[in-house]
Order: structure tokens, then sequence, then C-alpha cells
């Protein structure tokens, strides 16, 4: 098959999964017990009846059911996210204003796991039977078993209460909102440090152990013999040969992991107030903003099928025999 | 003829300078102040909006017509005066002179009115305002409110969040005042501070406005409100000095350990206005509990003590009653329930329901709607276990889940947590009310308790301005209610303000953190 039409089919897989994330969720949100009128009487300490009553048909809430989606499924067709209940602002405004915080968090966090979990597990790989294995091991172990809240918690208590080297929380210091813009991207790189290393505490340990696993197969291999046999230097029978086929598998779960960073980007925007779509997802659920929790889970399905395939053609593209395939 | 009842006709900056505690320093002016609040308000503008996370910021933003001090008084603000007549149908106002919006517009008796009439129509308490008929406006400085009948609450409705003072001139364009697009940017407000940026899920920036109308005030430059939901984030930057204050912290463990902390002034004042009671609230028309016998034996099994020196650490007041111990109509001369396990088998005894030869009588379920209340509910399950009931605790996934199953009265007992409001009419009257049992309304009276001589004792308190004679009107009230028993009340929210010692004239008045700040200093 040609490389395009496998995208075309791809494409259309996504499309379709697109729609049943929206009618599942939709569904889902829906039947739940109470909904956006109670969370607004909820935060406001009390409303009365005709209050909730006008809240109701304001949103269409009193709607048979079928109506309801049908004029949720229409409007997304037409790339129209709605307007928020909870907020009342325009859902692509909201989650545009969070974006970039959370696209920040989430990159340079997989960024910095791929990279040290690389190294790591090169190392770990090379001397198998060293110390270094052993310290690997470990830290795969406490980044897997470590729940990503825990270990936030952990480097706040850390990092800020026992010595006071980062902010709590936030992504700014409001003191900065009329400086210039560089003095702004120190600060915010400032912040960044500890939510960016919590959330790559996972995603370094399996990282690691992935390297390490698929370098010791690949060196247990006939063509390594062949390379070392040859007279090939070490260094680069490591580096130039067995690496690059063990990126594989890297490759294939970084891009897998992708939607659950996201998730675990939820988590760690909490516990930082990091100020990103994590933040404004939890809210919006806990508020039963149907339009804002909607909006975030098809713009994250799309981002999640978006990355899958673009995976899937890298990895077409550094292994061949997929592509012969 | 009209009798004068209340006239306060000093200049409002020697009131300002009255109404502070005499400290041996002067305020400083300048400088930021960064506080916390928990979540993201829906928007900045009060007159539509209710709630703690609206009202801290829209307190700062737009001014009242009154404000009240630690002792319940009213003290003048936009209002420089006001009168109300001795049949309790007409109360008029004198604004302030000069006062501006943050446009430089001018505040007139035609902003009050649009003001009062916008509350009137879209604030979630309808009994703020129901009995206001018309406002006069007969010169740019004077409004007189018309009333159907003499309603004691009006003075407190007219201070704080309750009654913000909206341009006209903005909010009077035709559109939907709870969807305008100026409760959230571009607002116009009357208050101390003006708005210089709000983001979601970040912050809340407010700038002093030079042309306050109280000479001298605010003293702060600027005050930022940080948008922090996590607790133990708060009291980590609480104690790194990263905040300098926040308000309606109710962690136990939080406010002991931060009490600790030399460097913080830890205060529960600030809070009897908007007065929290938490209780464990009864289906009167439950098949068990709509037995007073069956209410009252489960009173007497919980042990107040217990629950307010193990779970809430002492730092919550004990409240007797639905209406909050920091009023001046609460009453603690209530039948208390001390605990009495014998007392309690005994009226389940009475009422028929025999123990089993497990030890058991009957099987009751008790909700709890959001984390905080969850210790509440689960201890009653060991503790109610002593007088034979069987208790399951239900957890709801969410706060509108648990709203739903209380409000469609699908619930046998429930913790919860009400606000008093200020006046009993606006918080308490609705849990009590039998005109108020209304299906899918969380916070009306879900109890569904009913009893025409309550009703008409809060009717005749609601509508008289005599505060002797509505005092003596709470307490027969009160009496019956703790007898008849729809709800026990356990404790008061023990809702602290943590400020830094650095933060001079901290807010203590009845509103505390959903006031203006604009006497706050930075020392």
């Amino acid at each position: 098959m040609s490389l395009g039409k496998i995208l075309a089919k791809r494409i259309g897989y996504g499309l379709i999964l697109l729609i049943a994330v929206v009618v599942l969720n939709f569904t889902l949100i829906t039947i739940a017990p109470g909904d956006v009128a109670d969370s607004i009487a909820g935060d406001m300490g009390g409303a009365d009846a005709e209050v909730l009553a006008e809240i109701r048909s304001r949103y269409g809430l009193d709607r048979p059911f079928a109506v309801q989606l049908g004029r949720y499924i229409s409007s997304i067709a037409a790339l129209d996210l709605g307007y928020s209940y909870f907020y009342n602002a325009p859902v692509t405004e909201l989650i545009l204003q969070r974006l970039p915080a959370t696209l920040l968090l989430v990159f340079s966090s997989q960024i910095l796991a791929i990279a040290v979990g690389l190294l790591l597990g090169v190392m770990a790989a090379r001397k198998p039977n060293s110390f270094t294995n052993l310290i690997v091991t470990f830290l795969s172990l406490f980044g897997f078993a470590a729940p990503v809240f825990w270990t936030g918690i952990l480097l706040i208590i850390l990092f800020v209460a026992i010595w006071p080297v980062f902010p709590v929380g936030g992504m700014m210091s409001a003191s900065l909102i009329d400086a210039l813009w560089y003095e702004q991207w120190i600060n915010i790189g400032y912040h960044l440090v500890l939510p960016m290393v919590t959330l790559a505490s996972i995603y370094l340990a399996l990282y690691s152990r992935l390297t390490r696993a698929s370098m010791q197969e690949v060196l247990g291999s006939d063509y390594v013999r062949t390379a070392r046999a040859k007279g090939l230097a070490e260094n680069k029978v490591f580096y130039k040969h067995a690496l690059k086929n063990s990126l594989g598998p890297l490759v294939t779960v970084a891009g897998l992991q992708f939607s659950a960073v996201i998730s675990g980007a939820v988590v760690v925007e909490a516990v930082f107030s990091w100020p990103g779509l994590g933040t404004l997802a939890l809210q919006s659920i806990l508020a039963r903003d149907t339009p804002t929790i909607m909006g975030i889970l098809f713009l994250s399905s799309l981002v999640v099928i978006v990355v899958n395939i673009l995976t899937d053609m890298i990895l077409r593209m550094i292994d061949p025999r997929i592509r012969a395939d | 003829m009209k009798r004068i009842l209340k006239t306060v006709a000093t200049s409002v900056a020697t009131a300002a300078l009255l109404a502070t505690p005499t400290i041996a320093e002067e305020p400083k002016k300048g400088g930021t102040l960064t506080m916390a609040i928990q979540q993201t308000p829906r928007h900045l503008n009060p007159a539509v909006q209710s709630g703690t996370a609206t009202g801290q910021p829209g307190t700062q933003l737009f001014a009242s017509l009154l404000r009240y001090d630690e002792g319940w008084n009213p003290q003048p603000f936009l209002a420089e005066t006001w009168e109300v007549s001795s049949d309790g149908l007409s109360v008029t106002i004198n604004l302030v002179k000069g006062a501006t919006f943050h446009d430089g517009a001018p505040i007139t008796s035609e902003d009050v009115a649009f003001s009062i009439d916008t509350v009137k129509a879209n604030h979630p308490f309808k009994s703020m305002f129901a009995p206001v008929e018309t406002v006069e406006t007969p010169d740019a400085n004077t409004a007189i409110l018309k009333l159907s009948k003499p309603h004691p609450a009006l003075l407190l409705a007219m201070s704080s969040q309750l009654l913000s003072i909206i341009p006209k001139h903005v909010y009077g364009d035709g559109q939907d005042p709870k969807s305008h697009p100026a409760n959230s940017e571009g607002v116009v407000g009357s208050g101390p501070f003006k708005l210089v940026e709000f983001k979601r899920g970040e912050h809340v920036i407010l700038e002093r406005y030079e042309n306050y109308f109280i000479e001298g005030l605010p003293y702060l430059d600027r005050i930022v409100m940080r948008i922090l939901p996590d607790e133990s984030t708060r009291a980590i930057a609480l104690e790194s000095g990263e905040l300098q204050m926040s308000g309606f912290e109710s962690n136990p463990r939080n406010i002991v350990r931060l009490k600790k902390n030399g460097a913080l002034r830890v205060s529960s004042e600030g809070y009897a206005a908007i007065g929290p009671v938490n209780w464990l609230a009864f289906n009167t028309k439950g098949e068990k509990t709509s037995d007073p016998k069956v209410r009252q034996a489960i009173a007497y099994a919980v042990d107040r003590e217990f629950i307010n020196k193990a779970l809430n650490l002492g730092t919550a007041p004990t409240a007797l009653t639905g209406i909050h111990p920091g009023s001046p109509f609460y009453d603690a001369t209530v039948e208390a329930y001390d605990l009495d396990i014998d007392k309690a088998n005994a009226l389940l005894d009475e009422a028929g329901y025999a123990k089993g030869s497990d030890g058991m009588r009957f099987a009751l379920s008790v909700d709890y709607g959001w984390p905080a209340m969850k210790p509440y509910a689960e201890y009653m399950k060991p503790q109610l276990k002593k007088i034979g009931i069987d208790v399951a605790v239900r957890s709801s996934a969410d706060f509108p889940t648990w709203a739903k199953r209380i409000s469609t009265w699908d619930f046998d007992m429930t913790m919860d947590n009400v606000f008093n409001w200020g006046d009993p009419v606006i918080g308490v009257h609705r849990t009590y009310s039998s005109d108020n049992i209304k299906e899918g309304v969380i916070w009306s009276n879900t109890q569904q308790y009913s009893n025409a001589r309550v009703d008409e004792l809060m009717e005749m308190a609601g509508a008289t301005n005599d505060s002797n004679k509505r005092k003596e009107l709470y307490a027969e009230f009160q009496q019956i209610v703790a007898n008849e028993l729809p709800l026990y009340p356990i404790f008061a929210s023990p809702y602290h303000t943590v400020s830094s010692t650095s933060v001079g004239n901290a807010p203590d008045s009845v509103w505390g953190t959903s006031s203006p700040l604009d006497r706050v200093y930075l020392k």
C-alpha cells in the first residue's frame, strides 16, 4: 500500500473515532444525575427555583436528550465548540487561553523524559551489571510506582517548603505582567521546572527501561556481532548500529503515551495550579459545564489521533521493515 | 409624619477613621497584596452572581451603599446617610457627593435605582429586594426605596456583595446583564480598586482607583488575587510568604499548623454575615426519619464534642441552631442534645423500633456532597451503630449528583453546610419555610419540614424592623425547630482568614474578605 493510501485510511478511522468520542461522552455527561444549574446554584450559595428554571431553559437543558445531542453534533460539525454555561464565554476562547500552557508543559516534559530516559537507558545497557544499571532500575521502579500527584507534592515540600528555591505554583509572577518578554519567559521557565520534572518522572522511568531492554536485545543480535567482528570501533557499533535500531519501540511508545501524558498533565496542573487545559477540564467536570468538557475532549482526542498518525508515519521513515509491509 | 430611625450624618472620611481599630502605627500607603481565592469566578459582577468566588474580587471593584463593621453596625459607604420611615415602607438614601465610576462618570441615584432593579431581576436570592416596589430618584443624589412591607433584611442586603452599584450607562445597554461582556473584561466599577487583568485559572489583578470617593484610600497600590484551588498549596504559599492573605481556609489540620507560625495571623473573624452552619439534615418525609423521636434519638447519639475536638481540632464554633452563632438572633438556650446514648435508645424503643437479635433496629443512609463533609458522614456509621441504627454512607461523584439526590428528596440523612447570607430572611427562612419545599432546588427546604407556627413566626420576623421583637420571634422559632429537629445543627464551618503579620487592618468585619479592602495596608 502506498503511503498516501495508508494516510487516507488512518484519517478515515480517526474521523469515526472522533464521532464516537463526541456521542459517547455527551451521552455519559448528560445521563449523570444533576446538571450545570445545580453546580451554578452550589457556587452561588443557593438560588431560587425560578433562577434555576431560567438557567435550564436558557441552555436548553429542559429539552429532550436527542434534541440536545443533535444540536451539539450539528454545531461541532460547523466547527463551533459552543458557549460555556459556567464561564459565560466561548469555549474556543477558553481553550485557546489555556492551550499554550498545557502544550508547554507536555512537550517540555516529554523532551526531558526522552532525553534523560534515552541517556540512562543507554548507560545501563552498556554496563548491564554495573551500579548505573542498579540506579536506572531503581529510578524506573520509583517513577512508575509513585503516583504523579504524590511526586508533585513531595517536590513541593522539598523545594518550596523545606528548601525554598522554586515557587509553589502558577505559571508567572503576577508582578511581571508589564515586564519585558524575556523577563516573563525566564520567570515562566522558573515556574515550569517542578511541574515539568513531575510529569517527566513517570515517562522517564518508562523510556529508560524500554531503551535498556531494546538495546540489550539489539546488542545480542547477529549484525552487531558482525559489525564488531569486522573491527568497527565499539562506540560506532553502539551508537550508529545498535542505538538507531533500538529507537523503534521508544518512538512507538512515546507516541502512544501522548494521550496518557495529557491525562497526567491534568493531575500535575492541579497540584501546581498550572493554568492549562487540565485545570480547566477539572473545573468544568466539577461544574458540569458540558460544552467546555466536550470541547476539551474533542480537542484532546483530535490531538491524540493526529499524534498517533504522525507516529505511524515517523516509524515508517526510521524503520524500513514497516515500509516494506 | 416620618420619624428618623437611623441617621448617620458624619462625613464618610470621619467614619472611616472611627471604624479603624486603634493601632499605634500609621497605615502606610503603597505596595502589592498577594492573596488567594479558591476558584475561578464565573465572572466579576456580584450584582448578578452570588458566591464567595465572585464576591472577593467583586467587592473591590464595586462599592455598595452600606458597609458593616465587626459589631453588625451599618456604616456609611456610597450612602452618606439613610433614613427608614417610621412605618418602615420607605427608605431614603443620600449618596456621597463626588463619587465616580472607574470611567470617570458620576455615580447618581439613577445608577442606584438601576442596580437595585438589576439585582432584583437577576440575583439568585429573590428575598433580598422582593418587597422593594419602586426606587424614586427625586435628584441625582437622592434615592427613595418604596416597600410593600417593612423589610428588616434591607440594610444588610444593601451591603458588601449583595448590592453592587453598577453603572447604568454600561450595563443598561440592553444586553442580558447575566452574560454582559463587561462582567469579565473592561469592568467599569465603583469600588476602591479597578480591574487590570482577569485571567481565568490564574489570577485577578486589581489596581487602586485614584479617584475613589474616600479621600486617601485605598492604601494598597495593587491586589493580586491568585486562583489556587488546592488547600495544601495555599498553606505552603502562606508559610513561604508567597501569599500574604487567604480567606475561607477551612481545613482544621492546616489551620492548626498555620496558627503555630509566628509570621502569620489566623483569625476566625469575618464570617458572621456569610454565616455557614453545618448540620445533619433529615428527610422528614422519610419512612423512619419522619418520626421526631427517631431524629431526636440520632441527635442524642451523635457526640458534638467529639466532632468538634477530634474532627475539627477545636477550630469550629458549636452551632445549636440553623442561625449562625455569630448572628444577633442566635439563641443558645435551645435543647443541645448533648451525648446521651441511654436516652437515645429509650426514644427509639418508644418510637416502636425494638432491637433485633443482632442488636440492630433499622437501616438508614447518610449522604455527603463534597470531600470536606466526608469525615462527618463516616463518623455517623460507628456512632449510630451504638443505638442500633445500621448506617450506610452514600457518596456522590460530584456536587450536582448530590444536589440532585437531596433536592429530589432521595435521601434519609445528609451532611450539609448552608450559609445564612447576612439576615435570616435571606439565608435561614429558605431552609424551614413550607412554601419553599421545591423539587430540584438545592438548599431550599429539602427536609420537607412543615409547621404552620414556624411559617408564621418567620413571616412576622421578616416584616418588622423592631430588632427586639425580631429577637423574640426568632427565639421562639429556634425553640420549636430545635424540638422538632428537621435538621441537627452541629457546628459553624471553621472558616479562617490567614494573613501575614505584615498585613495591617486585616478584614475582620462581618463580611470578612468579601468586603472592600480599602483600609488594608502593608507594614
